[in-house]
């Protein structure tokens, strides 16, 4: 069996879309708060807080939805750490985010172990299971690529066509881009740069926390230590690639995801010539790749990680 | 002027930390009226103005504005929101735009419901092309203004303004990056909109305009109001001593003899983002004793002229000498090691590195220098005996030689740097926009300084977008205009205007 | 109406004194997840109190635990004083780790006083070289070295696992991914008897105190940190800005190389892909907590080797979970962060003025 014919396969192009899922809501997180003037990089404890938030919530018996909502509230308030700390006090990016990244997975992890001490295998929850579309789901080829994906996935589509039209069709999204492009423009007509840019760390880092409730709640059924795994990071680098445009962000996702899934079906095909290792480290070569093509000509929102004070300027 | 009044600066007062900005200043605007603010820069003439729109809070005082039936009511105060909805507008020095949004987005920005789920395009196209009919303002609308000119840039953020059916617009410097004709064209069209009942206050310091185009003229010193005089009763010469508080005694340019050439540029190539500011020079040539002024608007290929001669913009193609020395590999280093002296154009940005000590940033440039270094270890008593000696020569104040640079005063900052680069003795200074921002005092000192690097052999380039500037020190000017160089015809404001414009190259 | 007012020059006082009670607060704020936790707070302090200072094994513990600390938390300093964001020390980490187990093995078996400085040197430049990739691209393609250092952690973590079930497996490791032991002649000599801590620690505080001086006394620190404060001035000045950052790239990946060395050549004596528990990450922790100054790094890393080895004990006597320890290291973090604004602005209270709302 060759590459084309992996390609061909149902199977292959559903766990693309599936691989892409979390990736999808990092980047159009990431995206946001970069659009606003704001890296960050809480993104990767942001993830692990929502994995394992929505994880738990589900666990003592929220239901599934009440897991994506609780998810979502907690990565809000990461970001709102992070908001805090880089929108009115003005602190490093880079420094507050990782600090962000830091704490939220310590959290993270004490509260899961203060909540199960002793397990040695996580318990279990019931995910989320494919929407089954009457009609569509039947149809060939794109039925099972499409139509046989939980809710998550298609939350995550839906987001990308929501935060495309906010950003390019409503006044929110316009005042979204001039704060990330020159907040004293946002400010000389009377808007406030910290309300927008707090807003959109806190809605931006919502949104990344789905893509962690999404490895608990609909790729796999318990929360692991490690099991973010440099996803965050991953998206960083991806919208980069997607030069901050939500569409080319669904499609540099997409395109990861592929190539992801055809890592796993290659593995299975050549695994006993070349170490699976090789295998393993292909995403994070890619985004690395991928990042050295995009950033020559990457349009840069002017005023990202620069901080801005009222009265100055 | 007998009309209404409109806008009342009651005792307004502001400090920054020790720093009085402002001291109870009162101003009055009328119905119609066009008020030229003047002052030195420093003297809180955008202090003032940033209190009335409330980007800064005052510590004391009030400010009335006329509500639509023409009653003072008073206006509260740190809040632009208010201001705005006061009907009053600010179009600030330096652009309030986002340049990855198009003109329309810019105007229309705060003014729509930020939770409205579109927008209304066509009402607001609708309500600017009116605007632009009777201001006579116009701009592209739909074109990032990233890529738009300065001038379109300006009227789009007075354009801005008048969106917000301001009755009161505070221009802050408007012309400082505009051709005398642009300028004189925006002058036309204020004066035609006070005409139909807006109030204008511009802040200037260009005595022409502000004679040609104002009704009165309030001056401010120090952060206090120092007089008010119609402008139908002013001169140059009254409004200057009423500003500085003396008469100004301008820099005497003697006749001097030009000497060797000291920079000769040959068919130097510089691609730009833009075929506007891509420099193409075939030839151009500074010799000793001589002062090259290179007047023009900002944006049209002064940063990659200034560049190269820096060292810092690696030229496409052409040849440049140094003093007869062909310069082989274009850097910074090279630079001053052949003897050029760069005084930079954002001496904040370029100039020093504001959280290392004065006497650091003295010796930045000749790192490499026996006195500076022993073994790759600094020589620290060397390097604080070397500041001391330099900050008494060149009248540097600040805290003392040990504390961060960034504490300075921007002219203070600016004598540091004269200081590093005249000590050097250099054979060619690269002045770009050297009195920019600073005072009268620190920039006749300024001028003195060329002057008399001048007299000592050194050939000067200076780069000024001040068109009074280059005619005052300049042997010989040259107008650049979209990437390319052409020789002054005449010594006059008009013909070089015209040539800043493009026009008659 | 408040209002943020930059100081004029930030006093001693605040400057020492920020990051002390940044500390503290971190270390009263784990009150609030050991309450949660269900444990008596008193005696929780008492055990993280004792865990440390209870005896002299206790604190020769902490003493090994600071040691790669000194020098990741060094790594990071030295790189953000540059403003080069070198958040790849974990990679680099064991980069360094995986050099001194190739020629420590028995690769070379030679003399002591020859291995031992050869284990070090080779741990130091491949860690040096781990660095220099992302600055590479960061200079040549202008790829943000944020991402692609973080990216690396994991790729050469991956790259290790490969290494530890190929080239370098112990074949007496009964299966196991680890590799074979350092030569006797090429361990670090311990500092004392019986107790874990070893001759890693003189090296880290040496490489301390030269950091602190190069920086300050040295042309080449002069450079460094007029390119991290402004980089375009220090261009404009005639620094070469990529060459003196491939330097420090070089000198923060070597020290991060060492921390490695030091963990498999001092303390462990054979590499396992589990040799640092996120020591990379948190230098950048101890880092910050020293103001980016090399000589605070020891300091500080004395302080998060406590809390990590304090909290370790604590969690071992009470059955509270050592996340605690990461917890209040990522807020010491954050509240140094913040302690760092208070002591660059000070806040203002103005009285509304007349006519204000």
């Amino acid at each position: 069996m060759d590459i084309l014919q992996i390609v061909l396969t149902e199977s292959f192009w559903a766990a693309s879309l599936r691989i892409a899922t979390p990736l999808i809501f990092g980047v159009l997180g990431a995206l946001i708060c970069e659009r606003a003037g704001v890296l960050n990089l809480g993104i990767e404890g942001i993830f692990v807080a929502g994995a394992m938030s929505g994880w738990m919530a589900v666990w003592l018996g929220a239901g599934l939805w009440g897991g994506v909502l609780v998810a979502a509230l907690a990565g809000g308030l990461f970001g709102l750490v992070h908001a805090i700390l880089t929108v009115p006090l003005g602190l490093s990016q880079h420094v507050s985010g990782l600090g962000v990244t830091l704490f939220a997975t310590s959290v993270s992890y004490f509260a899961y172990r203060t909540a199960l001490p002793n397990v040695s295998s996580p318990p279990r929850i019931e995910p989320f299971r494919p929407l089954d579309v009457p009609v569509l789901s039947d149809l060939p080829f794109l039925g099972p690529v499409l139509f046989q994906q939980t809710a998550l996935t298609w939350l995550a589509l839906l987001m990308v066509v929501l935060v495309w039209y906010v950003l390019n069709r409503t006044p929110l999204g316009v005042a979204i881009k001039a704060v990330g492009d020159n907040p004293s423009s946002v400010d000389a007509q009377g808007l406030s740069v910290y309300g927008l840019r707090i807003g959109a760390i806190v809605a931006g880092s919502a949104l990344m926390a789905l893509g962690g409730a999404f490895l608990t709640m609909s790729a796999f059924d318990a929360f692991f230590f490690g099991m973010i795994n440099g996803r965050g990071w991953i998206c960083i680098a991806l919208v980069i690639f997607a030069n901050w445009r939500p569409g080319k962000a669904l499609i540099g996702a997409l395109l990861f995801g592929a190539f992801d899934a055809l890592q796993v079906r290659l593995q299975t095909e050549v695994g006993a010539l070349v170490p699976s290792q090789v295998f393993l480290m292909m995403p994070y070569i890619l985004s690395i790749i991928a990042l050295v093509i995009a950033a020559r000509g990457a349009d840069y929102p002017r005023a990202l990680l620069q901080p801005w004070f009222k009265g100055q300027r | 002027m007998a009309s209404e009044k409109v806008l009342s600066l009651n005792g307004l007062s502001k400090r920054f930390g020790s720093i009085v900005a402002n001291k109870d200043v009162n101003l009055s605007l009328h119905r119609g009226e066009v008020l030229a603010l003047l002052g030195e820069n420093g003297a809180g003439k955008t202090t003032l103005m940033n209190m009335l729109f409330g980007h800064y809070l005052p510590d004391e005082g009030s400010v009335e504005v006329a509500d639509e039936g023409g009653t003072l009511q008073p206006l509260p105060l740190g809040q632009p929101q208010a201001a705005i909805a006061a009907g009053v507008g600010m179009v600030h020095q330096h652009f309030t735009l986002a340049e990855n949004l198009n003109a329309l987005d810019n105007i229309v920005l705060g003014s729509e419901d930020l939770r409205a789920f579109r927008r209304n395009r066509a009402a607001a196209r609708g309500k600017i092309s009116d605007i632009m009919k009777r201001s006579g303002l116009t701009a592209p609308l739909d074109v990032p203004v990233g890529r738009l000119s300065v001038g379109e840039r300006q009227r789009v953020e007075i354009l801005k303004a008048l969106y917000r059916d301001v009755r009161i617009l505070v221009l802050d410097e408007p012309t400082a990056v505009l051709t005398p004709q642009e300028a004189d064209t925006l002058f036309e069209n204020i004066g035609a909109m006070a005409r139909d009942g807006l109030s204008v206050i511009f802040i200037s310091h260009k005595l022409r305009e502000v004679l040609a185009f104002s009704h009165r003229i309030a001056v401010l010193r120090h952060g206090v109001n120092v007089g008010e005089i119609a402008t139908a009763d002013a001169d140059e010469r009254t409004i200057a001593r009423m500003m500085v508080g003396a008469d100004t005694e301008r820099a005497e340019r003697s006749a001097m003899e030009p000497g060797a050439p000291v920079l000769s540029l040959r068919d130097i190539r510089v691609p730009g983002r833009s075929e506007r500011d891509t420099l193409d020079i075939p030839e151009l040539e500074v010799r000793s004793h001589e002062i090259v002024g290179i007047a023009g608007v900002s944006g049209n290929g002064q940063a990659a002229l200034a560049g190269v001669i820096s060292g810092t913009v690696q030229p496409q193609s052409g040849t440049i000498a140094i003093g007869g020395d062909a310069v082989r590999e274009c850097s910074p280093t090279t630079m001053i090691h052949l003897g050029v002296g760069r005084i930079p154009e954002d001496r904040h940005h370029d100039g020093i590195v504001g959280s290392m000590s004065v006497a650091e940033n003295m010796v930045i440039e000749r790192l490499d220098d026996q006195e500076v270094q022993k073994n790759g270890l600094l020589r620290r008593e060397a390097i604080a005996r070397n500041a001391e000696r330099l900050a008494e020569a060149y009248d540097v104040r600040g805290p003392g030689i040990q504390a961060p640079a960034r504490l300075l005063s921007g002219g203070n900052i600016q004598k540091l740097i004269l200081a590093r680069v005249f000590e050097e003795a250099p054979k060619l200074i690269l002045a770009n926009q050297p009195t920019r921002g600073l005072d009268m005092g620190a920039a006749a000192e300024v001028a003195r300084r060329l002057l008399d690097a001048r007299s000592r052999g050194a050939g000067i380039i200076l780069i000024s977008e001040d068109l009074d500037e280059v005619l005052g020190l300049a042997d010989r000017i040259l107008v650049i205009h979209d990437g390319k160089l052409g020789a002054a015809h005449a010594r006059d404001r008009e013909t070089i205007g015209l040539m800043m414009a493009g026009e008659m190259a | 109406m408040i209002r943020i007012e930059p100081r004029q020059a930030t006093s001693h006082c605040l400057k020492y004194g920020v990051p002390v009670v940044s500390a503290i607060v971190a270390l009263a704020l784990a009150a609030i997840p050991l309450a949660l936790a269900g444990a008596n707070i008193a005696t929780a302090y008492r055990e993280m109190f004792s865990g440390v200072f209870g005896s002299v094994f206790a604190f020769s513990e902490m003493l090994t635990r600071a040691t790669p600390l000194i020098f990741t938390g060094l790594a990071a300093a030295i790189a953000f004083r540059a403003r080069l964001w070198n958040i790849g020390a974990e990679g680099q980490l064991y980069l360094g780790a995986m050099a001194a187990v190739a020629v420590g093995t028995g690769f070379l078996d030679v003399p002591g006083f020859i291995l031992l400085p050869l284990i070090i040197i080779c741990g130091a430049a491949a860690g040096a070289a781990g660095m220099a990739v992302p600055t590479f691209l960061r200079t040549r393609f202008g790829a943000d070295e944020v991402v692609t250092t973080l990216l690396l952690n994991f790729i050469i973590l991956i790259f290790l696992q490969m290494m530890l079930e190929g080239p370098i497996k112990d074949p007496m490791g009964l299966g196991w991914p680890q590799s074979p032991p350092i030569l006797d002649q090429g361990m670090l000599p311990p500092l004392i008897d019986r107790m874990r801590v070893h001759s890693g620690l003189v090296l880290a505080i040496v490489a301390a105190i030269i950091a602190q001086f190069l920086l300050v006394r040295s042309v080449w620190g002069f450079r460094l940190r007029a390119v991290g404060e402004n980089a375009s001035a220090a261009r404009h000045a005639g620094i070469g800005v990529n060459r003196l950052l491939f330097s420090v790239a070089i000198v923060s990946g070597a020290l991060a190389g060492l921390a490695g060395v030091g963990e498999v050549a001092g303390l462990k004596g054979y590499l396992t892909a589990d040799l640092s528990p996120g020591f990379g990450y948190t230098g950048i922790v101890v880092a910050m907590l020293a103001g980016l100054s090399p000589a605070g790094v020891v300091v500080s890393a004395l302080f998060i080797a406590s809390v990590f080895v304090g909290a370790d004990s604590m969690s071992r006597a009470m059955g509270v979970s050592s996340y605690l320890a990461d917890l209040v290291v990522s807020m010491s973090l954050l509240c140094v962060l913040v302690g760092g604004f208070f002591a660059r602005f000070r806040i203002v209270r103005t009285r509304a003025a007349a006519g204000g709302a």
